[in-house]
């Protein structure tokens, strides 16, 4: 065959504006970008000074060693449970149940940090305890994810379903727990929450200095952050869930068990989740306590899609939204602006980036789609 | 067509892909109700030039003139308000919609809030005699048949008063008797006053339907001709470069061991309905069996069937004297069988994975491209690059997305795929749907090795001209069934096309 492929000469004139890394991560700045803009106004209207509120919201996050600290205490479970939702969507499944796995991760973790020592009558050396902390909290949430992965694999019900169902189920059961057979039997103690875990299972902080409370949890976020990169792009399970996650047919003609693929892609889902919820009981808390950590499984929604899915863009998302919390409280001091701002930004953040046809309307930015997908072939 | 003005005029029209100038300086000129065919090889740039027309791409240099009327084409709504309509080379249709909602989707007629379903189905009625075009208005879109889904999208572009329909590949999935109508639908709305460009890269289609004809070769006009003064030869030339063959050479087969045996194989499709109902066969080693048949006899299904990718609910299949009944497509693949699918966007390809990554699809857990679990790049790189020269993959790059490649040669990035492993048993559905001339010589080519080299091979095709050129023996599927099994040499166009509607010769003889 004549070989007629014509080559770009090294003149033409490039043909996207944004191409490649850019126009992947363009959506997302340009969403929080308008979103705080948004978030400014809100300020503005209700009498505030928008430019003070956010150098408050910047100090309280980055001013001090203090506060940089607080952030990534913040940022930590953010990231695991992001990844949790990160890794779902990649396998093609919109795991909603991150708040339930975390929620049953923390009550394992905390079970197996002050429960198995009684139950054993021993103390556990630290460097078996902590691990056993979080390793038992990752499995517990990891198993509770499997639960709708299998139910999917097995009847095709819907895992969107299925996982808010699941979430109802946990948190009624973290409930019914924490209230009763686990709760903290101190006699002072009226909250609903477990007693004190040992300190064999404690995971260390980074820094000597007392007011910096940030953990090794932290660095073992960005670690699995880096692992589950490797995971989904340079090993053939990341292959087969990737493959399963963007054509049934085309995984099956690959010989991918699809079934197999979707109970493992929901077990590392829900696992990442647990693994938040211990860290913060091993980390930071040393129990689980049912106000602790509501909400952060719904976060992780906004996260993973602002991180567009990525493991690196997830490490990214998970310290804005760790700033934005931990600066929130400095803004609200300083300004008397209430920290709820916060979330009206990030609900915004969330929307945006979910309906990013806004943002490309707005910044008319074409959608890669024109430029990329629309060659085809027929019989799709 | 005596009138002087365009229906359309393109002029000087330039675009440029990451490393592809897709088309270059490209101008054509459609007048008023005539038939004019755009040929080219794969990747060629007819679809983006169309596409372009139909405001899904937007040019970087040129013009676009509609009646005369300079035309500044942003998206397809622009086009469609200037009268043009596209059929493309894949329908945008919804199969959960019935047939009228498709053809109003976006153009709805609004009475108060709802759809206003009689008006609708009213106009498409009266557009339907008008054109001959029957169709249900009510009908599931999802369950018609192909031919029938594309008269849908004709009748959408009609609906919305085009006078300039572009039909990209329409009879790439045709029977020879939809291609028929079609035909006869095109000269109906020629006589209308319609004027069609019409894509395709089968040049009998070609001489036998256009007023005039223009050749694309690497995004250049080479050409403008007419059937009168051109035939298959020098159209095929004029595309390629050089001469094709138009029949394939090959010698006598030397068939071997059986490889592939069927029993009894019966098969149900989507809908539950009995597709295969009982086939029996068998494929020797070096040798071509071809499976004849017009479409939705059941060949889908029996392929399906033996590459694991539905199951059967009766019969045997063995490969190489071990039963793989219902086994796994993995298995089958492990166990030296080759599938080109039928379908390539559904099985054959991931659009939005590298070129590199989709060359080792169904064979990604196997060394060397992954080692212990660990995808060793290096070798899958390697591995994609050394195909995509052999087979000619026009890409820039083997990191390219799948979906950047023209039809065609996604087509030719998955026969290379399944050409370059070892292989006992190839099974082809459709091996060169959507492909040029020259390039379905060279799989033609590539088939009758693989055969000479001991392999088994099932071709199953919708061409007759194809299973009569590349088979040895040739089986005839008839309502999920094999009818008869004849010799390609001795066999005919006559005797094929009774015995693929269902009359053997024992029929013949009674009557
Ligand atoms: N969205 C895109 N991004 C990058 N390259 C593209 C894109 N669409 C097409 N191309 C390239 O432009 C060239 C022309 O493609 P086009 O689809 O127009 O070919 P074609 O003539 O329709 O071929 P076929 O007969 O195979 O359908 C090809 O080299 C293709 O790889
Ligand atoms: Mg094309």
């Amino acid at each position: 065959m004549a070989k007629a492929t014509v080559v770009i000469p090294p003149s033409a004139p490039k043909p996207n504006r944004f191409s490649g890394l850019g126009q992947k991560i363009l959506v997302p700045i340009l969403a929080v970008f308008t979103a705080l803009v948004i978030g400014g106004l809100i300020i503005l209207i209700s009498g505030g000074n928008p430019l003070e509120a956010y150098r408050g919201l910047i100090e309280g996050a980055f001013g001090t060693t203090k506060a940089i600290s607080e952030t990534f205490i913040w940022a930590t479970p953010y990231i695991f449970a992001g990844l949790a939702v990160a890794i779902a969507f990649k396998g093609g499944l919109f795991n909603i149940g991150a708040e339930g796995q975390l929620a049953l991760g923390a009550l394992a973790a905390a079970w197996l940090g002050y429960g198995l020592p009684r139950m054993l009558d021993t103390t556990i050396p630290a460097i078996i305890h902590v691990p056993l902390v979080v390793i038992g909290g990752a499995l517990a949430g990891g198993l509770w994810g499997a639960i709708p992965g299998w139910l999917k694999a097995r009847t095709g019900a819907h895992e969107v379903i299925n996982t808010i169902m699941m979430n109802y189920i946990a948190l009624g059961l973290v409930s019914f727990l924490l209230n009763g057979p686990m709760k903290d039997p101190s006699p002072t103690n009226v909250i609903a929450r477990t007693p004190s875990i040992a300190e064999t299972a404690h995971i260390g902080t980074i820094f000597a200095n007392p007011a910096l409370r940030v953990h090794w949890g932290t660095l073992l976020a960005l670690i699995v952050a880096f692992l589950i990169w490797w995971l989904l792009w340079k090993t053939t399970v990341g292959f087969e869930i990737r493959t399963v996650g963007t054509s049934s047919g085309a995984a099956r003609y690959a010989g991918i068990n699809v079934g197999r693929t979707i109970v493992l892609t929901m077990f590392l889902s829900g696992g990442l989740a647990g693994l938040a919820g211990a860290v913060e009981v091993a980390g930071l808390n040393y129990r689980h306590e049912l106000s602790f950590a509501l909400g952060y499984g719904f976060d992780a929604i906004a996260i993973a899609l602002l991180g567009r899915t990525h493991p690196f863009g997830v490490v990214l998302a998970s310290i804005l939204f760790g700033a934005m919390r931990s600066g929130a409280t400095r803004m609200q001091f300083l300004t008397q602006i209430p920290v709820d701002i916060i979330s009206v930004v990030q609900a915004l953040i969330l929307l945006f980036v979910a309906a990013d046809e806004i943002i490309r309307y707005v910044y008319r930015i074409r959608a890669p789609k024109e430029e990329v997908i629309m060659t085809r072939g027929w019989g799709g | 067509m005596a009138d002087q003005i365009s229906a359309l005029e393109i002029k000087d029209i330039t675009k440029q892909f990451p490393g592809v100038l897709a088309n270059d300086k490209v101008s054509l000129n459609l007048k008023k109700g005539e038939i004019h065919a755009l040929l080219g090889e794969n990747g060629a740039g007819k679809t983006t030039l169309m596409n372009m027309v139909y405001g899904l791409y937007h040019p970087d240099h040129g013009q676009i003139f509609v009646n005369g009327q300079e035309a500044h084409i942003k998206e397809p709504t622009d086009a469609i308000n200037l009268g043009i309509g596209m059929v493309h080379q894949h329908f945008m249709l919804i199969p959960v919609f019935t047939v009228a909602e498709n053809i109003v989707l976006g153009n709805e007629t609004i009475k108060g809030l709802q759809l206003d379903r009689r008006a609708a189905s009213q106009r498409i009625r009266e557009l339907s005699q008008q054109f001959g075009l029957e169709i249900d208005p009510n009908a599931m879109t999802g369950e018609l048949p192909v031919g029938v889904q594309q008269r849908v999208e004709i009748i959408k572009a009609l609906y919305r008063h085009c006078n300039v329909l572009i039909l990209d590949e329409p009879t790439a999935v045709l029977t020879p008797q939809e291609a028929d109508d079609l035909f006869r639908i095109m000269r109906e709305l020629t006589q209308r006053g319609v004027s069609i460009i019409f894509i395709s890269h089968k040049l009998k289609e070609v001489l036998a339907i256009a007023d005039r004809i223009t050749v694309l070769r690497g995004g250049r006009v080479v050409g403008e001709t007419t059937p009168q003064t051109s035939d298959e030869h020098s159209l095929a030339a004029m595309m390629v470069g050089r001469e094709v063959l138009l029949t394939v050479e090959k010698e006598k087969a030397q068939p071997k061991e059986v490889v592939l045996h069927v029993e009894g194989l019966r098969v149900k499709d989507k809908r539950e309905h009995e597709a295969v109902a009982g086939v029996m066969l068998e494929v020797r080693a070096g040798e071509v069996l071809g499976i004849a048949g017009v479409q939705g006899n059941g060949q889908t299904e029996l392929v399906e069937a033996l590459t694991g990718l539905t199951h059967s609910f009766g019969g045997k299949m063995i490969l190489a004297g071990q039963d793989v009944t219902n086994a796994t497509p993995r298995r089958l693949v492990d166990a030296g069988i080759a599938h080109v699918p039928e379908d390539r966007h559904q099985f054959g390809m991931i659009k939005s994975y590298p070129i590199a990554d989709n060359m080792i699809l169904n064979t990604y857990h196997q060394e060397p491209y992954a080692r212990r679990r660990t995808m060793n790049n290096k070798a899958i790189e390697e591995h994609a690059k050394r195909l995509v020269a052999q087979y000619d993959v026009r890409t820039p790059s083997v990191y390219t997305k799948g979906e950047a490649l023209s039809g065609g040669n996604q087509q030719k990035m998955v026969v290379a795929r399944e050409f370059s492993r070892p292989i006992k048993l190839l099974i082809a559905a459709q091996p060169t749907r959507g492909l040029d001339v020259g390039s379905i010589e060279f799989i033609h080519k590539r088939i009758i090795e693989q055969r000479d080299a001991g392999a088994a091979v099932l071709l199953v095709s919708a061409e007759l001209d194809e299973v009569m050129s590349v088979s040895d023996r040739i089986a005839v599927m008839y309502r999920g069934k094999i009818i008869a099994t004849v010799e390609a040499k001795t066999a005919t166009r006559e005797q094929l096309g009774l015995l693929m509607a269902g009359i053997t010769p024992e029929q013949v003889a009674q009557k």
